[in-house]
This record gives C-alpha cells, structure tokens and sequence, in this order.
C-alpha cells in the first residue's frame, strides 16, 4: 500500500504537471485567438502619459471604427524610450504603428530617419493650416516631408503666489501683475528684487535659475542656430541674454536652488517655499498635486513676460508600421483640433492647433484652483505669438549642457560664472563632437 | 522519459540476479548497453547541465561583448545607426585626452575606495559579532541581509530624501549638533561620500554573511590552542580568524572591486532628473554613469562603446596586479 502510493505520486504529478503546462499553452494559444476577431489592433507607443485614453479618445475613435482596436505602449520616461524607438526604427522591428516623438528630439528624427518616416503633410484630411506655422514647420525635414504632427505644445505663463505677493507688498491681480513685467524677463528680474526686500520669512521669488533660463530663451526664435542652421551655442544673443538673467537671479539670491522635477522641488512647492515659477500649462497639474489643500486659492496666472513655448509633441507613423494606412488615419484624428480640444479639458494638454483655442472645453475653461483664471485664454495669447523656434542637431544635449552644468554650478556649487561657461561649453564641445 | 522508463522497470531484478546460468544472453546485452549508456551518461551529462549558462552567457555576454568591441570601432551614431564608419582606434585614442572620462575613472576609483574598504571591515567586524553565541541569531542574519534584499532604486531614492539639502534628514540631526547644513549632492566630497554610505549599506550584510559562513568552518580546536598560549580575543581574532578567511577575503574583494567598477545605479538615482552627467561639476560620475550618457544621451554608441571596453581592460588590469598581489603575498607566508 505505501509502496504502491510511493510509485504512483510522482507519476501522477509529472502528469498533473503535464497537464498544466498544456492547459496553460492552451490559454496562451486560445489568448492570441482572441484577439484575432477580425479587427486590426493599431499600438501607439508614447512616453509618459499622454492621456488618449484618460480623456476616452481610444475608446471614441473604437466606436467609430468598428474594425480598429488600440492598445497603448507606455515608457515612462522620454530619454529612455527615444533611444530604443531609434533603435526599432533603424532595425524596422518591434515598432508601434503610431510613435510619439519629443520637440527636443524631433530635428535629429527629421533629419537622420525621416525616410523611415511617412509624409504626414501629404495624408488624407491633413490642413496644414489647422497647426500653428511654427510648430508645424519644427517635424518638417529640409526636403519638405512633415514626419510628425503637432499635438500639445508648452506655452509659458508665470504662476504666482497671490498671498505671498501681498504680503510683499506686490499687486495681486492677474492682470496687473502681469504688467509689472511686461515685454522683458529683466523686469521680471525687478519685481524679484522688490519682492526680496519685503519677502515673507522663509520664501524666495522664483524656484531655479534654469526654469528662468529656459523661460526666457525659448521666446527668441534663433536660440542655439541661427536660420541659415549656423551654430549659435557657442554665444548668440538669446544665449547671453537668458544667460545673464538666469545667473544674476542665481547670484542675487532670487531662486530657491532647486532643480526642477526633483523631490527637494516637490517639497518645496509644500512648503511654500517659492513665490513664482515659469510655468508651461501641464505644469498647473503638477502644481495643484504637490501644492495640495495648502495651495489651494493661493496659486494664480499671470501672462510672461514675453511669449514662448518650451516642450511639446509629436505623432509619428513609421512607414514599416504593420497597419500604416491605418495608423496614419489614427494619428490625424487624434491630432485633429476637437480631439486636441477634449485633450485639454482632461489632461492639461495645450492644442497645438488654434482651431481649438475657441471651442468651449477651452473658451470657457477656468481653473478653480488658480482663483478660476482664465488659463486657455492666457495661454492661447502665448501660443499665437511665441516665435518659430529654429531646432537644430543636438537641441537636447546643448540644452542641458546649460540647464544641467553651466547654471547649476553657479546656482548650487556657487562657481564663478566665467568658469561655469566654459564648463557648460566643454561639455557641448564634448557632445556634439563628431 | 520513454527510454528511462525500461530500465526502471527492469531495476527490481537486477538485483536479485546471483547465478549466471538463469541470465539469458538477452540481458547481457542489456547490461552492456546499460554499462555504455552509464558511461555516457557520466561523461557528457556535466556538459549537458553546464550548456544552459553558455548558452546565455554566450547570447547575453559574449554576443554584446564582441559586438561593443566591433562597435567601438567605428563612429557610430544611435541617430543613424545603419551608417556605421571605420574608425579604427580612434575612439579610444580619444578617451586619452577625454578629460570627462578622466575624472569619471578618477571618480570611480575613489568611491569605490570610500565604499569597498569600510564595507568590507564593517562586514567582518559584523561576522565577527555573529560568530559569538548570540539570542535570536537567524533574526541577525536575515536583518543584516535586508538591504541586499532591497532594489537599488528604493533604497537610494530613500537616501535622497535623507540626504536633501533643505529637508533631509541627515542635515536635520546636523543642526541639531549645531553643524550647518551640508548640501550633499552639491559639494565634491560630500556627494562621493553620500553614494559610498549607499553601497557600503547595502553590501555591508551580504559580505558579512559570507564571513560569518566562512568563520563557522574554522576548526575550533585552532582556538582552544590559542586559548591556552594565552591568546585574547583580539589577537585571536586577528591570528587565528583573518588568516583563515584570506581566501574568503581575497573572494569578496575582487566581487567588490568588480561591483565598483561598475558602479552605476546608486549615482544615477543620487543625481536626479540629470543623474546621468553624476553632479553638475561631474563630481559623482563613474564609469557606468559617462558610458550610458555618452550612448544614450548624447547617442554616440560607439564612443559608448570604447568606454565600456575601456572598463573592461581596467577590470583585467585590476585582476593581473590582485593576483599578483596575492601570489606574493602567499609566498611571504
């Protein structure tokens, strides 16, 4: 009897092993059937959250499309996943039907792979017109092939603290604390030095010398190239002069020392640290989630100085995309004015597409937390006048050799300017170097 | 699972088998096919079950190895990766006046100084500890092998927020000695100083266990003769114990040599947002830290790929001057 149960226990398990791994192939097998219903499942791979499907735009564009169904592929973060989408690009495999692609990588793209790039200027229901000329004209390739189409981009206005500019002794209105610097970043510079004189216990004007830098350069259309694509990194004028601004708020004491995005920067923004900050649209989420209930009223918008967009988007079809035809009707509905609209109204996500700047999700869009500013209105006036920025090789790199080195080392690491500069163009040397 | 299963069958009565008159011809030949299959069977299986690891390593380790060495090269750009051009030593030639990749070497050697040296005293300090006749001892040894347990990621994001400059915890007991707050990424030594304490916490344990494992195989009686020359702990410890962990040691220096060439993701998390370029000033970039920057920042994989052939000579540079080391050291004896 034992022996008897001895010799069949580990038969009777293989086979129940067996029976397992079959029963799961089967799923597998049976899973992989499913899918194929006879409809077409369209990916489209982004980085961070793009929020089509938070806002129901999938779900939309399913039920208008029978025969389509679509999946999302996430990476988190934009330096890790345009490295691996070049890489599928060049090796043709393992890409998403629609790929989204970031404003500071979308010139390398343009010019290096833009072969490997369907021409959505010329696709079916695509108006030029719809876009804003500048944004339109940063996915077009010198040969005239528009690789990507505009969705949100980053139009600059200034968040301010109202209680903190009372109690410095500062107006509060939207309205008129726009005016006080009105047309230069240097009188915005100003209004930090009579705000440290009166400033309440604990607080400073602004959150860091590279949010005021990058504020301030992204309003001069020629800022590291020059139209005719020479290179201005090593000194042009909107270099030096957002350069000079961000290393005299740094040296005067007006920022806070903080790096954006970072977690000291997060708990800053808790404790109030801070009065003002350059702030692009999606950045009013983030405001009101690290701010919290202790912010809330508190926060208001103002236009900037001067108009400008910093960041922005794109959406790209690869021509070895499985179901290119289709993708490419995907990625103009979604970029498409009324869906840039229902965009906003969900995530934040500034329309690249003026069109949508009078529709009601955004005409009449107030923002409680921010005293129910008017903030499409403030943006919208940013966007329509921010200048053509000229983008050329190595954006991202030249910029964070500024942002990154040369303003944190004087900023943070308290360097000596001159040196910080040469450092900051070291390391482009070092990057752009062939 | 077929061809095992005659022989199992068969099994029972070949044991009770005395007489060679009731063996039928049959079943010698069965025994000599098993005898074959028993040799065969001792012979390739050790191959069979070593395949699996050199299969992978040679897909995932020796497949990237070579292909770095094709890429660095040439110049090749993760921009426009099907023009790759010969480049010949020209990469590498060019790391010689890199100053970028200087200071990454130089930070690297540093840190790995400040984090291997005190982790491995502290981790034999702490077998030592554990040696002695302790309550809860298991409840010892899982604890001090927790932070091997935990992710990089966790633990140094955690480290962040202990060494922050304005909140952290760190500079909140430093004023509460009446020191002024340090900014720890920012300053050069204290940020070096700040990855180090990371790795030093999370590879103290896992070190001290392999001490503690060696420890317990030392023969007592070695001891109990040091006892009775009138040895103390102390001169025990360092006359009996350490000499008889040198291999032991010598095991977990070069594990922690290698760990430290390829210290990566505790400076990269310590950095933040631009972890990769290790510190404004570079203070905290290592090796790790300049190759992925290089390949996946500034796209230049074939640079990125010199570096990390770079790294890997050092490696076997640090290897030749250890076992140098060490084969001097064991003729001294």
């Amino acid at each position: 009897m034992r022996g008897g149960t001895h010799g069949r226990r580990p038969r009777a398990r293989r086979l129940r092993a067996v029976l397992a791994s079959a029963v799961l192939l089967a799923a597998a097998l049976t899973g992989c059937a499913a899918e194929d219903d006879g409809r077409t499942t369209l990916s489209v791979g982004t980085f961070g959250v793009f929020g089509y499907r938070q806002a129901g735009l999938y779900a939309e564009y399913e039920r208008l499309h029978p025969g389509i169904r679509i999946k999302e592929n996430v990476i988190e973060r934009s330096d890790t996943y345009f490295p691996q989408f070049l890489t599928h690009l060049v090796t043709g495999s393992g890409l998403a039907d629609v790929q989204a692609v970031e404003v500071g990588t979308v010139h390398d793209l343009a010019a290096g792979q833009g072969r490997r790039l369907a021409d959505l200027g010329r696709a079916a229901g695509v108006r030029r017109t719809d876009w804003l000329g500048w944004k339109w004209a940063q996915a077009t390739a010198p040969d005239g092939r528009t690789v990507g189409l505009g969705t949100d981009i980053g139009p600059i206005a200034v968040c301010y603290r109202k209680d903190l500019f009372r109690r410095a002794g500062l107006p509060t209105d939207r309205e008129a604390v726009g005016r006080l610097w009105a047309g230069d970043w240097r009188k915005y510079l100003d209004v930090g030095r009579a705000y440290r004189k009166r400033a309440p216990a604990g607080t400073v004007f602004t959150d860091s010398a590279a949010g005021v830098y990058n504020a301030a350069i992204h309003g001069y259309p020629e800022r590291y190239y020059d139209r005719s694509g020479r290179p201005l990194h090593a000194g042009g004028p909107a270099l030096r002069t957002a350069w000079d601004l961000a290393v005299r708020a740094a040296r005067e004491g007006l920022t806070a020392r903080l790096r954006q995005f970072e977690k000291p920067w997060d708990q800053a923004y808790a404790n109030g640290r801070f009065a003002t900050v350059a702030c692009p649209p999606w950045m009013l989420g983030y405001i009101k989630e690290k701010s919290g209930d202790a912010g809330r009223g508190r926060w208001d918008v103002a236009a900037a100085p001067r108009p400008a967009s910093w960041g922005g988007s794109f959406l790209t079809v690869p021509t070895a995309a499985r179901h290119r035809a289709e993708a490419v009707a995907l990625a103009v509905w979604l970029t498409a004015p009324a869906q840039q609209a229902k965009l906003f109204a969900r995530q934040s996500s500034f329309p690249s597409t003026p069109a949508s700047y009078g529709m009601p999700e955004l005409r009449d869009a107030r923002n409680p937390y921010f005293g129910d500013a008017p903030v499409a209105r403030i943006f919208a006036r940013a966007a329509v006048d921010a200048p053509t920025l000229v983008i050329g090789p190595h954006e991202q790199q030249i910029g964070t050799a500024f942002t990154d080195v040369g303003i944190p080392q004087v900023e943070q690491q308290g360097r000596d300017p001159r040196a910080a500069w040469a450092a900051a163009q070291k390391e482009i040397h070092n990057a752009v170097d062939e | 699972m077929t061809a095992a299963s005659p022989t199992t069958v068969e099994e029972p009565d070949a044991e009770p088998a005395p007489g060679p008159a009731r063996t039928p011809p049959a079943r010698d030949r069965g025994a000599a096919r098993r005898v074959r299959r028993h040799r065969w069977d001792v012979r390739w299986s050790p191959y069979a079950f070593v395949a699996p690891f050199f299969l992978f390593f040679s897909a995932f380790g020796l497949f990237p190895l070579l292909w770095t060495g094709w890429a660095s090269l040439h110049r090749l750009e993760l921009t426009d990766m099907n023009r790759p051009e010969w480049a010949g030593a020209r990469n590498y030639l060019r790391l010689l006046h890199d100053e970028f990749f200087w200071n990454a070497l130089g930070n690297t050697f540093t840190i790995g100084v400040l984090s291997t040296v005190p982790q491995l005293l502290m981790a034999l300090a702490l077998a030592h500890l554990l040696h002695q006749r302790l309550r809860a001892a298991t409840f010892w040894r899982v604890a001090l092998l927790t932070p091997y347990a935990t992710s990089v990621a966790a633990a140094t994001l955690v480290f962040v927020l202990l060494y922050g400059r304005d909140y952290g915890l760190v500079n909140w007991v430093l004023g509460l000695a009446g020191v002024d707050p340090v900014d720890w990424q920012n300053g050069t030594w204290s940020s070096r100083l700040a990855v180090s304490s990371i790795v030093v916490w999370r590879w103290t344990g896992y070190n001290a266990l392999i001490y503690l494992a060696a420890m317990q195989a030392i023969p007592d009686e070695l001891y109990e003769s040091a006892a009775l020359d009138g040895a103390s702990r102390v001169r025990q410890f360092a006359h009996v114990t350490v000499p008889s962990l040198r291999p032991t040691i010598l095991f977990t220096v070069v594990v922690s040599t290698i760990g430290a060439t390829q210290l990566f993701g505790e400076p990269l998390l310590f950095g933040g947002a631009a972890g990769q370029k290790g510190g404004a000033s570079h203070q905290f970039q290592t090796l790790g830290l300049y190759l992925y920057e290089q390949g996946w920042f500034g796209f230049h994989l074939g640079r990125a790929s010199a570096v990390a052939w770079a790294m890997f000579l050092i490696l076997l540079l640090v290897a030749a001057v250890g076992g140098l080391l060490a084969r001097l050291l064991r003729t001294d004896h």
